[in-house]
Parts: structure tokens; C-alpha cells; sequence
């Protein structure tokens, strides 16, 4: 099996508040500090599950910083093989769409490949798109919010969280894409001996020209989407604190209910 | 002058952290109420090899050296000082002195399980007699053929129950002080090597320690560690290692003072406003926050001086001394923050204020710390 997964860094907004940066066009990342995606962290793991279980190999792909390489350098460390990193200030990283033709072209340029896993959702943009657009860019099948693997002769079944609790088994042919839900599996934590050979695994930082990516076809001329603003909603408070006598409390409140509809 | 963490220090330490996070603080409370030893969180600490992070490839070690292991104790520790101070133990005092004095079969023969994590080691060097005053030692070791037969008691033993391997200080020829007693590596399996109950102890409720008492333990001559009468020189040696192990576990327990006590004052709703909000509460944590990193500069960089072999004895002393009393300090202020939820074992920091105690008192005391300072000053 040979199998990417491809994975993203953000910022960690529990740790601190959220802030709209100066330009208005994206938080004040100062403040945080980034890690994997949370999903994209059970995709690694799902990755090297299906590596230790049926053997081959997975490379990581990113988009990102040099600061993300320590994040890389964890996924190498619980069990993956090699790694790209893209780092273009060309790419116009908003739009999952040309996101994925990016990831695609990566995964393209280390010749053939079986299985392709990502999270099933990042946790800053919440977009969703760019697993189930990488399947389109690679024109192979795809199963999205995948919450259990088995991988078969030539396919895999895919076990798809829906809505109310309900599952859906569907048996893909391989190569595929699957965006992984939370919760597949336990991550790993990365032992020591891991992140020593960690070190010695190759980590190949690449650009659009590397990829052989048109820039003009990945940039912000080339994407439908223009982020306009990022601003934080101002909380206004609407509720109303019912006094008086618990009867006289409930009487209000049923009257409410009423005039609202609600009952 | 570069204060980034090598890639593999910022692994190590993430690791670690989510690992302590997941594993050991929510179940660090209950340990310190049963006064329950964590075999399976020791086990787990094995399987990602934490103990054989000092250590060098060719001792079953991974080769990352002092400042990685501090960090790691750091991290233990912030979130169950107990496990931190089995954890801590182990390695810089119960090990240590075997892969700094042994012979290579005696490094082969207990680092090799030690740094895997396959056994815990103790270190013998506290007697009744003889706390601060290590030339007091009583234990006698006596040489009958190819022998060594020691008798004696030492008390306040970290891991001394679970210990595969126990590194003790024996006096070999009476009469010449400090430059009478040698170190031993005794197996404790041997007859006539046992253990107390466990002490009842104010903190740090969840590691072991006890007494160890050996009646004509025999052990083979070549477990003497390097020649006789050099036990007091190693052992003010690996009290110098074992000083930068109890600053980072101080200092983790400070950094768990300050993350609780920021939590709450902004949670937490007086007059109106968060505690957070008022001046008397901000000082408390700014001063933490301070002390907190002004802790963990000295003790990364005693670690770093020890990684990079240079001498480091004074900078250990006085990270030791600076990080354990901050522990004390921001434990007191947190549970001064929490008011009287402070002092309730529901919440986390009288069980703070309990580990934070012994780190001004264990592995030489604050005195004794100003002590070795003024020595180093030259005084």
C-alpha cells in the first residue's frame, strides 16, 4: 500500500482568545500556537495503522511554514516515511479548491498510489472541501467523514458517520481518497526512538515551480472566492430575567412561551 | 546566544506533555488519595522509551542527553509530581551513578535494563544518622573473600520497593570519614536486603519510598562501584545531576501552580468581575508567571552545561534551590488565589502545596544548597 495523508497546521484557539489580525484578512496568530489539525492527526494514524497492518509505505504532504516541519516531523515520528512540505506564498491557501489541486499535484509527483487520507474537516476554516476536492483532482473515487477502515484486496470499505448516528458501509475502489473522522482510533504518542529516527527521514520542501504547478492557476486571480473580512460577531445579550413568586414566575414564563409561538 | 529547543527537545517535549495531559492528570488525584503506585503509567513511560532518555545508544539509551530529560521530568511532574519524582529518582540518582562510575559489564549488565525501563533503581545514600550530613553514614560494608557483606539502614528511599537495583553507600574502612565510604550496586533480590512499609508522607503520597534494611547482604566484590573509598566523591557528583532533576520537577510543579491559578482567577467571579481583574490577584500571578521562567532558564541551562560537559555544579545548586523554593511560593499563592476552595482536596493545589514541600527538603536542602553555592563563590 502506498499512501499519502495529507495534513494541516493551525493554530491551537484553545489557548488563547481570537483576535482578527491588522489587515483584517486573518487571525492575530501571535497568540496561539499551531499543531496538527485535530481530524488530520487520526488520519496519520489511521495511515500508519494501515501501513503496520497490510506494509508499504506513507509520505506526508503539507502546505505550510517552516515552523510546520516540527509538526511533520511528529507524523514521521509515530510511524510515517517521508515527507513534502509546500511552502508558496502564491498559493491562495483560502480556497479549498486550489488547495487540493496543490496536494494533488504533490501526490501526482510520487508516481502511483493506493490510498489517500486527510481529516475530514480543518479546524480553522471548517470548510470541509479539500479531501473530498483532491478525489475530483486526482479523478479517483472518494468516501468523506470516514469513521472506520478495512482495507481489502484492490478496495476498501468505508464506514461513513452520518447524520443521527447512522453508518454507511461502502466498499471503494482503490486508489481512493478517505477524509477522516475523529475518533477512528487512539492516536499514538510518538516514542523517543521515533522522533530520533524522525530525523533522519527525508523531509523535501517544494514550491509550485518544483511541482510543476502554473502559478497563475492556483493564485487568488485564478480562485472564484475573495475573502472579504474576518470579524468577531458582537455579542448582544437578550435575556430576560423573570422575577418574582414561582408562581408568578411560571405564569410569566408559560405567557411567553405562548406568545411565541413555542407552545 | 540561541534559546530555541532542538527539534527533537520540542518532540520530546510535546510528547511528553500530551502524554502527562491524557494519561496522568486525570487520574493524578485519585493516586494522591490512595497513596497508589502508577505501575501501568511506568509501564507506559517504558514503552515510549522516557527512561532511557539520558542515556547514550550503547547503554539502551536514545541519546538525548540532560536537557531533553529535564524537560521530560518537567512535564511529568506538572501534571503528578509523584510520578515525576519515581520517574526522577530512577534515573539521576538510582542510575546515574552505575553509567557514570561503572565498569562497561556493570553498565551492560543494569543501565541497559535500567534505561528500557525493564527495572527501577534506588539510591541508598539517606541513612538515620546521616541526612545532610552524609559523612555520618553508618552501613558498613566488609570484604570476607569474594564478598562484600553489608549491614546497615537507610531511610527516606525513593522507588525502594520496586527497585530491581539499588545503588548504596557503605562505609568500607572506618575511621577516615568521608573518604571511607564506597558505593555498591546491589541487586535487591539478594537475601537479607528488605524494605518498611511504606512511610505515610505528607505529599508525593503516590511514589514510593521506605526504609531499606540489609542484614549480611552478600554481594559480589565487583559490585563495588569504582574503587573503595571514592562513594563520597560519586555520590556529590550525581547529587549535582540530581539537583537539576528536582529543580525540573519543582519546576513543573510551579507551572502547575500558575495554569490552575490563571484558570480560576478568570473564572472566577467577585465583585462583580474576575478575581483577575484586581490588582492583588494580578501581582500574585505576574510574580508566578516570573518566577516560573526565571526557574526554567536555570534549570535548562544547568542541563545544557551538563550536556555540553562543562562544569555545572554551582548552576545545578542554584536552579535546585530557586525552582523548589518558586514551587513552594507559587503553590502557597495558588492556593491563597482558590481562597477556601484552595485548601479542599476537590481542587488540585493543596495537593500542589503538599508535593512542592519536599523539593526544598529532598536531594539536599536549601541550606544545604546555599551551602554548596558559597563553597562554589569560594567562601
Amino acid at each position: 500500500m502506498k499512501t499519502f495523508v495529507c495534513i494541516k497546521y493551525v493554530p491551537d484557539t484553545s489557548e488563547a482568545e481570537v483576535k482578527v489580525n491588522a489587515a483584517g484578512d486573518g487571525v492575530d496568530s501571535s497568540r496561539f500556537s499551531f499543531d496538527i489539525n485535530d481530524a488530520d492527526n487520526y488520519a496519520v494514524e489511521e495511515s500508519v495503522l494501515i501501513k503496520e497492518a497490510r506494509g508499504g509505505s506513507v509520505t506526508v504532504v503539507s502546505i505550510g511554514p517552516k515552523e510546520s516541519e516540527v509538526m511533520i516531523r511528529m507524523a514521521l515520528a509515530k510511524g510515517c516515511d517521508d515527507a513534502i512540505r509546500i511552502e508558496d506564498r502564491r498559493i491562495a491557501a483560502h480556497d479549498p479548491l486550489l488547495v487540493a489541486k496543490v496536494l494533488a499535484a504533490a501526490i501526482r509527483g510520487g508516481g502511483e498510489f493506493d490510498l489517500v487520507l486527510t481529516g475530514c474537516m480543518a479546524a480553522d476554516d471548517g470548510q470541509m472541501a479539500t479531501g473530498v476536492a483532491l478525489a475530483e483532482e486526482l479523478g479517483v473515487a472518494h468516501a468523506a467523514m470516514v469513521k472506520k477502515v478495512e482495507v481489502l484486496d484492490g478496495k476498501v470499505k468505508a464506514y461513513r458517520e452520518l447524520e443521527g448516528g447512522l453508518m454507511e458501509v461502502v466498499e471503494i475502489k482503490l486508489p481512493a481518497v478517505l477524509t477522516i473522522q475523529t475518533g477512528i482510533n487512539e492516536p499514538r504518542y510518538a516514542p523517543i526512538r521515533g522522533i530520533r529516527e524522525a530525523q533522519k527521514k527525508e523531509l523535501r520542501v517544494a514550491g509550485l515551480d518544483d511541482l510543476g504547478v502554473d502559478a497563475g492557476a492556483v493564485d487568488a486571480g485564478a480562485s472564484g472566492i475573495v475573502l472579504e473580512k474576518l470579524y468577531i460577531p458582537e455579542v448582544v445579550s437578550k435575556a430576560e430575567v423573570i422575577e418574582g413568586e414561582p408562581e408568578e414566575k411560571a405564569a410569566k414564563l408559560a405567557a411567553i412561551l405562548v406568545k411565541g409561538g413555542l407552545v | 546566544m540561541d534559546f530555541t529547543l532542538s527539534e527533537a527537545q520540542q518532540l520530546i517535549k510535546q510528547t511528553v506533555r500530551e502524554f502527562a495531559r491524557k494519561e496522568l492528570a486525570p487520574i493524578a488525584a485519585g493516586l494522591d488519595r490512595e497513596a497508589r503506585f502508577p505501575q501501568e503509567i511506568i509501564e507506559k513511560m517504558a514503552r515510549l522509551d522516557l527512561f532511557a532518555l539520558p542515556y547514550s545508544e550503547a547503554y539502551g539509551g536514545t541519546g538525548d542527553g540532560c536537557l531533553a530529560y529535564a524537560i521530560a521530568v518537567e512535564e511529568i511532574s506538572r501534571a503528578c509530581a509523584s510520578t515525576g519524582i519515581t520517574y526522577a529518582a530512577h534515573c539521576s540518582i538510582g542510575t546515574d551513578p552505575i553509567y557514570l562510575f561503572g565498569t562497561e559489564a556493570q553498565k551492560q549488565r543494569w543501565v541497559v535494563p535500567c534505561a528500557r525501563g525493564e527495572i527501577l533503581a534506588a539510591f541508598g545514600l539517606t541513612e538515620p544518622e546521616a541526612g545532610s550530613d552524609a559523612g555520618g553514614t553508618r552501613t558498613t560494608a566488609v570484604l570476607e573473600g569474594d564478598r562484600w557483606v553489608i549491614n546497615g539502614v537507610k531511610c527516606f528511599i525513593t522507588n525502594a520497593t520496586r527497585a530491581g537495583v539499588a545503588v548504596i553507600t557503605a562505609v568500607t574502612e572506618p575511621g577516615r570519614g568521608t573518604a571511607g565510604i564506597s558505593a555498591f550496586i546491589v541487586p535487591t533480590a539478594t537475601p537479607g536486603f528488605r524494605v518498611s512499609p511504606p512511610y505515610d508522607k505528607l505529599g508525593l503520597r503516590a511514589s514510593d519510598t521506605a526504609e531499606i534494611i540489609m542484614e549480611d547482604v552478600r554481594i559480589p566484590a565487583e559490585n563495588i562501584l569504582g574503587k573503595p573509598g571514592e562513594g563520597f566523591k560519586q555520590f556529590m557528583r550525581v547529587l549535582d545531576g540530581g539537583r537539576i532533576s528536582i529543580g525540573a520537577l519543582s519546576l513543573g510543579i510551579a507551572q502547575a501552580c500558575l495554569d490552575a491559578a490563571l484558570d480560576y482567577a478568570r473564572e472566577r467571579i467577585q465583585f462583580g468581575r474576575p478575581i483577575s481583574k484586581f490588582q492583588a490577584i494580578q501581582f500574585k500571578l505576574a510574580d508566578m508567571a516570573m518566577a516560573v521562567e526565571l526557574s526554567r532558564l536555570a534549570v535548562y541551562k544547568a542541563a545544557w552545561l551538563k550536556d555540553q560537559g562543562l562544569p555545572f555544579t554551582r548552576e545545578a545548586s542554584m536552579a535546585k534551590l530557586f525552582a523548589s523554593e518558586t514551587a513552594v511560593r507559587a503553590a502557597l499563592d495558588a492556593v491563597q488565589i482558590f481562597g477556601g476552595y484552595g485548601y479542599m482536596k476537590e481542587y488540585p493545589v493543596e495537593r500542589y502545596l503538599r508535593d512542592a514541600k519536599l523539593m526544598v527538603i529532598g536531594e539536599g536542602t536549601s541550606e544545604i544548597q546555599r551551602l554548596v553555592i558559597a563553597r562554589e563563590l569560594g567562601c
